[in-house]
Parts: C-alpha cells; sequence; structure tokens
C-alpha cells in the first residue's frame, strides 16, 4: 500500500514570537497545513495520509481538517518530540491500523512546504515503488561551505552539492529496521529522515524538486510565500 | 488549493506563478497529461502579436488543445482517474440564437485566460468531455481541433445548398488535413478535392479523391462548395481563387486566422451569388460530435495518427521553450507534449 505523511509536528520556534505553530498559520486565506493536504488528496494512490501534529493540537488539527477536507483517507493523529519520533509515530499507527505489508511504502513531506507539485509526489512515488528510500533535492545554488569555527574547514564542489527538501519516501519495512538499528544518540542527533536510511546502509534515491517547494520557517518566509500567491480573478 | 501556472511573460519566456485556487461544486480539477500546440500559440510565443495585444494578454499560460485525468469533482459525477477533452471556449452566459463559441461574452483558454499550461487546470463541468479510453493519446491531444473542423463543417451544412458533389478544401496545413478526414465521414458521397502549396504535404492526403497545386489549378475546375483552411497571408489568395472556382450560388466556410486584414473581391463574390461563412473556434456540441465521429470510424483515428508530427515529455521550463522552439521547425503534423512538469 502507498501511504502519505504529512509532518506537522513543529512548534513554530523560529517563527517569532508567535504562539501558534506555523503550520497553521494563514498563507492565501487557508492554514498552511491544509494547502499542503489538498495537494496529497489530489493524489488517488495513497491509500492513507495520515497527518502528524504536536499532541497539544490535534483537535486543533482535526476540526481544520473537517471544516476544509472532504476525503475519508485523511486521518490526524498525534507525533513525538522530535522529527523522528514524529516519523516513527506515523509509522508506526500505519502498522497498527491498516497491518504490515513488505511493499508498504510512506510518502512523507513536511507541512510547511505547501507548494509541493504533483510532478514532485509522482516522482517520489514511481521512485520509492522501485528504491528503498528517496530524497526530493535541487542543486545548491549558492556554494556550500563546510566549518565549525569561525573559519572554514572545507568548500565542497559545488556540483555536486544538493539542498534536500522532501517529500522523503521510504519503503516502511526498509525504514522500520533501520531505525532500529540506530543507537540512542544517533536518534537523538538527526535532523534528517533519509540519513536513517543511510546509516544502514541503503542506497537513498534522488528526485528533482523545486526552488519554490520551500519550507515555511520565519517570519520572512512566510511574507515571502503569501507575495508569491495570486488570487484567481 | 495551490496551483502551478506556467504562464508567458514575455516572447520566449516563461515564468512559474503560484495561484489560489477555489474549487465550487460546479467545477472539477483536472491534471493535464498531453497538450497540442496551436499557430496561435507559437504567435504568442514567439512575440508576433501586436505588442498592445501581447501587453494586454501576458502574462498567461497558454494551451487550449489539450487533454487530462481528472483527480477531483467535489460533486463525484467523475470517477478520479477519467481521461477527458478539455474545452477551452468557456461561455458566462446562454444565448437562444448565438452559439457559445460567438457570443463576446465567452472566454478562451490560452487568449482570454491562462491556458492549460498549469498543475491542474480548474474548470467548469459542461468544459470536459469523457474520452474512450482506447483512443490514442497524442491524437486525442488535439481533439480541440478536430472540434474546430466540425464546427466548419457543421456551419457549411446550414448554409450550403443542396449540391455537395464536389467540396474542395484550401489548405494542406494541419486544419486542412483534420477537415478533409472529417469531409469523408460528413459528406461520404462528395468528391474531396485539396488544393495546396506543397506537393509533399498533399501526399499525405492520400484519402482525397485528388488533389491539387495551387498554381497549377485547371481553369475548369469547379467546386461545389469550399473551406478555406489556410489563415495568414495565405488567405486572401486562397479566398480570391475559391471565388473563382467555387459554383455560382455555391458556399465557402472560411477558418484561417489572418493577423492582417485581407482583399476580397466583392464584385465576384456578388456577381455569383457566393455565400461566405466565417467561423471559430468550437463549443461542447462540437467536441460531441467530434468524438462521435471518432468514435465510430477507426479509419477516421487512424488517417489522424499520421497527423502526429512530433511526441515530446517536458519536464522543465527549459523543456517547455525548447518544444516549442523546436515546433517552430517542424515541418509536418502537430507537436504534441507529454506534461510532466
Amino acid at each position: 500500500m502507498i501511504y502519505a505523511q504529512i509532518l506537522a509536528g513543529g512548534k513554530g520556534s523560529r517563527m517569532g514570537n508567535v504562539p501558534m505553530p506555523k503550520q497553521f498559520l494563514t498563507l492565501a486565506g487557508k492554514p498552511i497545513l491544509i494547502h499542503t493536504i489538498e495537494k496529497f488528496t489530489l493524489e488517488a494512490r495513497f491509500d492513507a495520509i495520515i497527518v502528524v501534529c504536536p499532541p497539544d493540537w490535534v483537535s486543533h488539527a482535526r476540526d481544520l481538517v473537517a471544516k476544509t477536507i472532504d476525503d475519508p483517507r485523511v486521518r490526524v493523529i498525534a507525533g513525538g518530540a522530535e522529527r523522528n519520533d514524529t516519523l516513527m509515530k506515523g509509522i508506526d499507527y500505519i502498522q497498527r491500523t491498516f497491518g504490515t505489508h513488505d511493499d508498504d511504502v510512506v510518502v512523507t513531506h513536511d507541512a510547511v512546504r505547501p507548494f509541493v507539485t504533483e510532478r514532485i509526489i509522482h516522482d517520489n512515488i514511481e521512485a520509492v515503488l522501485k528504491a528503498p528510500a528517496v530524497d526530493t533535492v535541487v542543486p545548491a545554488i549558492d556554494t556550500i561551505v563546510q566549518g565549525q569555527t569561525a573559519t572554514i574547514a572545507e568548500i565542497p564542489v559545488r556540483e555536486t552539492m544538493y539542498q534536500g527538501q522532501t517529500p522523503q519516501s521510504f519503503q516502511i519495512k526498509t525504514l522500520v529496521a533501520s531505525y532500529a538499528a540506530l543507537d540512542d544518540a544517533q536518534k537523538a542527533s538527526l535532523s534528517d529522515s533519509c540519513k536513517i536510511c543511510l546509516l544502514a546502509g541503503h542506497p537513498v534515491t534522488m528526485v528533482r524538486g523545486e526552488n519554490w517547494n520551500f519550507k515555511i520557517t520565519t517570519p520572512y518566509d512566510l511574507r515571502v510565500a503569501s507575495a508569491l500567491v495570486e488570487k484567481r480573478a | 488549493m495551490l496551483n502551478q501556472v506556467y504562464r508567458l511573460v514575455s516572447a520566449r519566456q516563461f515564468e512559474v506563478q503560484t495561484v489560489a485556487e477555489a474549487v465550487v461544486t460546479d467545477e472539477l480539477v483536472v491534471r493535464p497529461r498531453y497538450l497540442s500546440v496551436c499557430h496561435a500559440d507559437q504567435r504568442y510565443f514567439t512575440g508576433q502579436r501586436p505588442d498592445a495585444i501581447l501587453r494586454q494578454k501576458l502574462p498567461m499560460a497558454l494551451i487550449h488543445e489539450g487533454i487530462g485525468t481528472v483527480v477531483h469533482d467535489p460533486a463525484g459525477e467523475l470517477a478520479v482517474g477519467t481521461t477527458v477533452a478539455i474545452i477551452p471556449n468557456t461561455p458566462t452566459q446562454h444565448d437562444p440564437i448565438i452559439n457559445e463559441n460567438y457570443l463576446p461574452s465567452s472566454k478562451f483558454r490560452s487568449s482570454g485566460f491562462d491556458g492549460i499550461m498549469q498543475e491542474y487546470v480548474v474548470l467548469q463541468r459542461d468544459r470536459v468531455l469523457p474520452l474512450p479510453a482506447d483512443f490514442n493519446a497524442p491524437v486525442s491531444a488535439f481533439i480541440e481541433m478536430v472540434s474546430v473542423g466540425v464546427q466548419g463543417l457543421s456551419r457549411l451544412e446550414t448554409v450550403m445548398d443542396a449540391d455537395q458533389r464536389v467540396i474542395g478544401i484550401w489548405g494542406d496545413g494541419n486544419l486542412g488535413y483534420i477537415t478533409a478526414t472529417l469531409v469523408k465521414q460528413i459528406f461520404p458521397d462528395s468528391q474531396l478535392v485539396i488544393f495546396g502549396r506543397h506537393r509533399s504535404k498533399l501526399d499525405y492526403f492520400s484519402f482525397a479523391d485528388k488533389t491539387v497545386l495551387v498554381d497549377q489549378i485547371p481553369r475548369d475546375l469547379v467546386v461545389s462548395q469550399a473551406l478555406e483552411c489556410t489563415g495568414g497571408r495565405g488567405s486572401e489568395a486562397a479566398i480570391s481563387q475559391i471565388v473563382k472556382h467555387l459554383r455560382p450560388m455555391g458556399s465557402a466556410v472560411l477558418m484561417g486566422v489572418s493577423e492582417e486584414p485581407v482583399a476580397i473581391d466583392t464584385r465576384s463574390v456578388l456577381a455569383r451569388g457566393i455565400t461566405l461563412r466565417g467561423v471559430s473556434r468550437s463549443g461542447r456540441a462540437d467536441f460531441e460530435r467530434a468524438v462521435a465521429i471518432l468514435k465510430a470510424s477507426p479509419v477516421t483515428r487512424e488517417r489522424l495518427q499520421n497527423l502526429v508530427g512530433f511526441t515530446r515529455k517536458v519536464r522543465t521550463i527549459q523543456d517547455i521553450v525548447a518544444f516549442f522552439e523546436h515546433d517552430l521547425t517542424n515541418y509536418w503534423g502537430k507537436a504534441v507534449m507529454e506534461w510532466d512538469v
């Protein structure tokens, strides 16, 4: 089966002095989360679309979904403390609710990337049906430099540098086994879900993203996102 | 819903614009799949429309010929995954006399508003027509043009007299070819004569009864009814020849779009009692008749497959530009893009 999992676990700590998590802020008249869910509901191949929220915001998210989304595949559940906790809570829910099948795959996506396109979602599904893990990337435009203190340790060749976006997609069996093999320190240090599979030695396929599929994280991002959207006349 | 719309902003330059769409119950959401380029699109792409028109209409998504799959129907009438033809003419009112494609209030995709080059197209539910599963997708991409041919022949049926012996088509391009295939179905007993400028293009019209180079038309050749499918600068010469070779009191349907006004020998039109009937675009009824003809006639579907000039998948804006550029050098047939952007 093919699942979508929308990761809406963020608390909005980078959004400045806004008490509401950023995925619930309004963009073009609707919460960002709803824009993102709408994109996934237009893909008929998803058997279920799991939205994973901070525990305190589950009711809020369910109310929003009930008012705006008419699709029985969408389920809102509570996530965990960190990104990968939230991811695995969603996987756990899928397996408890729908059972476990060897060919299950999941397309995971940040709730705060509402500009994802049909093509990117489609490419993720096609790729994850053939490979254990898939990452959506765009070639780096800026030069990437590596350093830990005030000086640069290395400047990698830009042509081999990409910026990671989402969706990130996984064969669930591989993801679960790879996550179980990590120790607690590794689990705590992971800021990227594809790295779970990479650390376990699995290849991660790259799918082309789009520059506009950016993450709305800061007040600046929200202003840019709002300026980008035109209302249909 | 946030929709990515790929608009032409100036000659040869496309940009993506995010548009917030509200989908109401009498609308549908369609994912475009196969799109076909028309000369009108190329005139925008190359900046050949007058500057005032370009300033008024751009930025705008191009393409008004295409098919897609239904991805959302709020009313649940059409199943998700149904392949549909997109009807670009979008009426805003109904008139008992004037057809939808001649109402000044109607909007037309890639002319008055965004065409099909979008991530999703949101449209009124009567602006799609489900297609049989066995239709060839690249051919279906230009069903809109087939419907324009149907419109031309339907109008001819309403204005012509009883003489159907010889039907002449001026024009050996895409519209001429499509209209010719339809003449064979709508007027099966008529003799079909094609008048063109290129022997190599006329050779594709193997199903016509006769093909004639326009500089070698026998003086005594007479057609009962005529269709002008040239457009552009060729319109004037074609209309002049039609007036000369049409039987007195015959009818001619003018279908080719000319950017500039063309001169017509009205003295001869008057003296010979000729009816000139203009047609443009098409409406839902023409699409329905076009699909019915194609369903009933595998040979027409096969003939139209010979009109697919080339098919290419596009995934990026660079691909789109390259596609339009390639079409400019394409000698024969329709350019069809597999839309995967």
